[in-house]
Parts: C-alpha cells; sequence; structure tokens
C-alpha cells in the first residue's frame, strides 16, 4: 500500500484544530497502527488512549471519517485513502488532550443504577439454578466493553447535552443486562422512566449502528425496556390484569 | 446525576465529518412514506374502484358500510353525516395506519425523516430543544400495543377475503388477484407478528421461559421475524398500496386479471 494522509485533531479543553500527517501503509494495518506510526514518526506528543488492540478494552473510541468507531477495529483498506482520513475524539465527551476524552461521566451514572439484587438461593446447596434459555437473553448485554461509542453517537446526549436527564443506551443496556435476569429482584422501572430518561430514546438505532460488539441495543434493550415501562405505567389495561391475576 | 463540562458545541443542521451519503437513506425513507400517505389518502376519499369481482383492496377491508357486496352491515348508514364525505376506507383505515406510525421501526425512521431528529447518525440537528417520546405528544406512542390488537384482527379479516378471492361465481379459481391478496396476508403477518409489542407480549414480558415451552416457541418465532422487521415493514407497506392499485385497475378495466386457475 502507498503513503496516507490522516487528518488528526490535535488540541485540549480550550480548542484545537486539525493537522495532517502522511506516513506509509502496508497490508492489515489499522487506523490505530496508522497512528502509532505517526507518533513515532513525526508527533510523539500526539495523545491516544489504547490497551489491547484486539477490540476488547474499548479504550480506542474516535471518529473516523465522521463515524464513531474503536481505531484498533477499523481496517485501513475499508477506508478511500485517496483523500485525508480524519480521525477527532469522541464529540460528545470533554476534550482531555488530542484524541483522548473524558468519560468519566459514564462512571457516575453507572453508581446510580440499582445494582444487581440476587433473590433468596433456591437450591439446597445455597446457590441458584438457571437454564441458559433465560440467560441467553442477559448474557448478549455482557458483551459490552463500554468503549462508549454508543454514548458518543446517541443524539440526545451528542447533540442536545441532556446529561442530567438521559442515561445514555450503555447504561439502557447494563439496567436491561439485570432486568432480564432470571435471578434479580430489583426493580428498576420507576427509575427508568423518571430518573434515567428511557422515553427520551426516540429509537434511531445509531447505538447499534457503531456498536463493535454488535449487540442489538435498541431491539433487544431499550425497545424491551420500554414495553416494560409502559407495562407499569402506559397500560390501563395490563394493570387491571395484573391486579386480579397477579402476573 | 452529575452534569459534564463540554467546551465544544459544533453542531449545526447537517453538519458532519461523515463522508459517506448519509443523507440518502432519510432521503429514501422521506420519498417512500411521502409516496405511500399521498396515495393512500387519495385512495381512501375515492369510494369507489376498490372491489372487483371476489376481490377486495386492503385499503377498504374490512367493508362495514358500503356500496359493494363486501359490506358486512349493508349500504351507506342513514346516520353518516350529509356533510362528510363516504368513504368506505375512512372508517378502518385509521387503524393500520396508527399501527404503523406507532410502529417502532417507522418512528426511528420517520424521526430521522421528517423531523430530522437527528438527520442520521452523528449528523447534526436543526434544533436545540428535544422532548423526545416522554411528553406530549409523543407520549402517546405508548399506545402502540393497543393498535397491535386491532391489526390482529384486521389479519383474519385479510386472510377472509383472500379466501373469498378463491371463489367465483363459476366456482373455485385463482386468478392474479387472488395471488396479490395472498401475499398481502403473507407480508402483513410479517410485519404485524414480529412486531416489537408482539415479541414483549408472547414473551419478552417474562424473566424466565424455560418453564413455558409453548411461550418459548412464540417468543423464538416473533423474534426470528422481528430481526427482519424493517423489511417486513417497507415490503408490506409497497405491496398494500400495489394491491389497492391492482384491483383500482381491474375494477377501472385498465388491467385484465388472468385467470390462472
Amino acid at each position: 500500500m502507498a503513503d496516507a494522509t490522516f487528518r488528526i485533531w490535535r488540541g485540549d479543553k480550550s480548542g484545537g484544530g486539525y493537522k495532517d500527517y502522511t506516513t506509509q501503509t502496508s497490508e492489515g494495518m489499522v487506523v490505530l497502527d496508522a497512528v502509532h506510526q505517526i507518533q513515532a514518526e513525526s508527533a510523539p506528543d500526539l495523545a491516544v488512549r489504547w490497551n489491547c488492540k484486539a477490540g476488547k478494552c474499548g479504550s480506542c473510541s474516535a471518529e473516523i471519517n465522521g463515524m464513531p468507531r474503536l481505531m484498533c477495529m477499523t481496517r485501513l483498506n475499508t477506508l478511500d485513502l485517496s483523500q485525508a482520513v480524519t480521525v477527532q475524539p469522541m464529540k460528545t465527551f470533554p476534550k482531555i488532550r488530542d484524541l483522548v476524552t473524558d468519560v468519566s461521566w459514564n462512571y457516575k451514572v453507572k453508581t446510580k443504577i440499582a445494582r444487581f439484587a440476587p433473590r433468596k438461593p433456591d437450591a439446597a446447596d445455597g446457590t441458584w439454578r438457571m437454564n441458559q434459555a433465560d440467560v441467553d437473553r442477559p448474557q448478549e448485554f455482557r458483551k459490552c466493553i463500554e468503549c462508549y461509542l454508543c454514548q458518543n453517537v446517541c443524539h440526545v446526549l451528542r447533540d442536545h447535552q441532556m446529561f442530567d436527564d438521559f442515561i445514555g443506551p450503555r447504561f439502557l443496556v447494563y439496567a436491561a443486562n439485570m432486568e432480564m435476569n432470571p435471578i434479580d429482584s430489583g426493580d428498576r422501572l420507576g427509575a427508568l422512566k423518571d430518573q434515567f430518561g428511557i422515553g427520551l430514546c426516540n429509537i434511531t438505532k445509531c447505538c447499534t449502528k457503531v456498536c463493535p460488539e454488535e449487540i442489538k441495543i435498541t431491539d433487544n434493550a431499550i425497545i424491551p425496556l420500554k414495553e416494560r415501562v409502559v407495562d407499569e405505567y402506559f397500560d390501563p389495561v395490563r394493570k387491571l390484569f395484573k391486579m386480579f391475576t397477579g402476573k | 446525576m452529575s452534569s459534564i463540562d463540554v467546551p465544544i458545541r459544533d453542531g449545526g443542521f447537517g453538519k458532519t465529518s461523515r463522508r459517506d451519503t448519509w443523507w440518502l437513506q432519510p432521503l429514501l425513507t422521506f420519498i417512500g412514506l411521502g409516496c405511500f400517505l399521498l396515495y393512500a389518502n387519495w385512495a381512501a376519499f375515492q369510494g369507489e374502484h376498490y372491489h372487483w369481482g371476489p376481490y377486495l383492496s386492503p385499503m377498504y377491508s374490512p367493508e362495514l358500510w358500503g356500496p359493494s357486496p363486501h359490506a358486512i352491515f349493508g349500504p351507506k348508514p342513514d346516520w353518516w353525516p350529509s356533510f362528510l364525505p363516504f368513504s368506505a376506507a375512512l372508517l378502518v383505515l385509521w387503524a393500520p395506519g396508527l399501527f404503523r406510525v406507532t410502529c417502532y421501526y417507522y418512528r426511528g425512521a420517520y424521526y430521522k425523516a421528517f423531523w430530522a431528529d437527528p438527520p442520521n447518525c452523528a449528523v447534526g440537528e436543526p434544533r436545540s430543544s428535544y422532548w423526545g417520546e416522554r411528553s406530549f405528544p409523543l407520549i402517546l406512542q405508548n399506545v402502540h400495543r393497543y393498535f397491535l390488537y386491532f391489526a390482529v384482527i384486521f389479519l383474519f379479516f385479510l386472510a377472509h377475503d383472500a379466501w373469498k378471492a378463491l371463489w367465483w361465481p363459476d366456482g373455485f379459481g385463482i386468478g392474479v388477484g387472488t395471488l396479490v391478496l395472498t401475499l398481502n396476508v403473507i407480508l402483513l403477518g410479517g410485519y404485524a407478528l414480529g412486531c416489537h409489542s408482539m415479541r414483549h407480549i408472547v414473551g419478552g414480558c417474562r424473566d424466565v421461559l424455560s418453564g413455558s415451552p409453548a411461550r418459548r416457541k412464540a417468543y423464538d418465532g416473533v423474534s426470528c421475524l422481528n430481526r427482519k422487521h424493517m423489511v417486513w415493514a417497507w415490503c408490506s407497506l409497497l405491496w398494500v398500496a400495489f394491491s389497492d392499485v391492482y384491483v383500482r385497475l381491474c375494477s377501472m378495466g385498465v388491467w385484465h386479471d388472468w385467470r390462472i386457475v
């Protein structure tokens, strides 16, 4: 492969801009390889967060040609290298330096969600028995690597910056993981409706589109949670049924 | 929750670093849904050419009152206000219409295409204010499951119409229109039965399904349809319109229905 130009955002909280770097590319390279090569050749002060280079740590989230992606999972042969490839930090979160953003808001949000609350053990050995078929659903959500690309692309956070009203797709997945767990006894539906703003999601599926773990965030987590909230707060017939049958 | 310090807000309508044709998908959705809305409204107000032979247009089914032999309760009722135009479609079309309007797939699609909220993923929006679906009027989207109940009832009527399309004055027969109406029921069935609310009702509302094999099978079946919900939604929408066009043009004598059997 030939030389390619990377237009990388340089700057910090106070501002910044794009700077072009040209480097030689070779077969099998990903964007993170190119960024590391640029660091080695011409920009030793370029800040980039990374760890596993295998799409499992969720550290190297960025926006490549405008789309939120993991740098380590974006192969150069999937990009048009005839023009400069733009690499910028996640737009939704405060910039620290260059490609590194401050995602600590997410950690704070997580502490607000009621933790996993297992019911009393029902097996003689003091544990629980679960059927694999019943844990298939929550297990999909456990694939999440917390790269926060879904939080970054969600327009409620990205464009409307409703950080006080909405927890974002990542934490709706986190809540769904516990809500659908067969041994969890917690109830998060009231909080999802009032504090966590599930009604703010308007199902544009952008979170699903950018998820590197291919979790069906909207179809398998958010919409089922919305339906459970409807059961509890917006469906009078269901409410009556529940009142009489207890189910 | 604690606030976040966001120092740079470089949004703006259509602003994006994306290089792909991000505008194409919402544009096609706008054209597709816009054309269907225009046609459905036009067809609903016609009040004629909606039946031919054993065929009844799905936009007029079930025909509660009307001039055709398919009408369940006979001709136009006397109590119908004289200042209102009468069409059998106006009595029924609201139910499947609102089922689609409140459908989870269509919601995401038309918020993008008609309201640019957002125009597409990682593309700037035209407005800074946002209410989402937690306040009026969009909080009403939560009634989707009620329209699902209507849609399922309508499926029975449409299946009955397809069955009736097999019976001609000279006995059993299959015309191209029979196949058109049958395919219409199949596509609408794939769409309605694969709906997210249906998925919730048949099993998604439970954390444990392993103890109910029938419920589990139903949930898996609906989930299977749900994975292609967008495809079912578009195919069924276009086929409803085509079914109406087919019956209409046969009734007007423009098209000749080819009798296969």
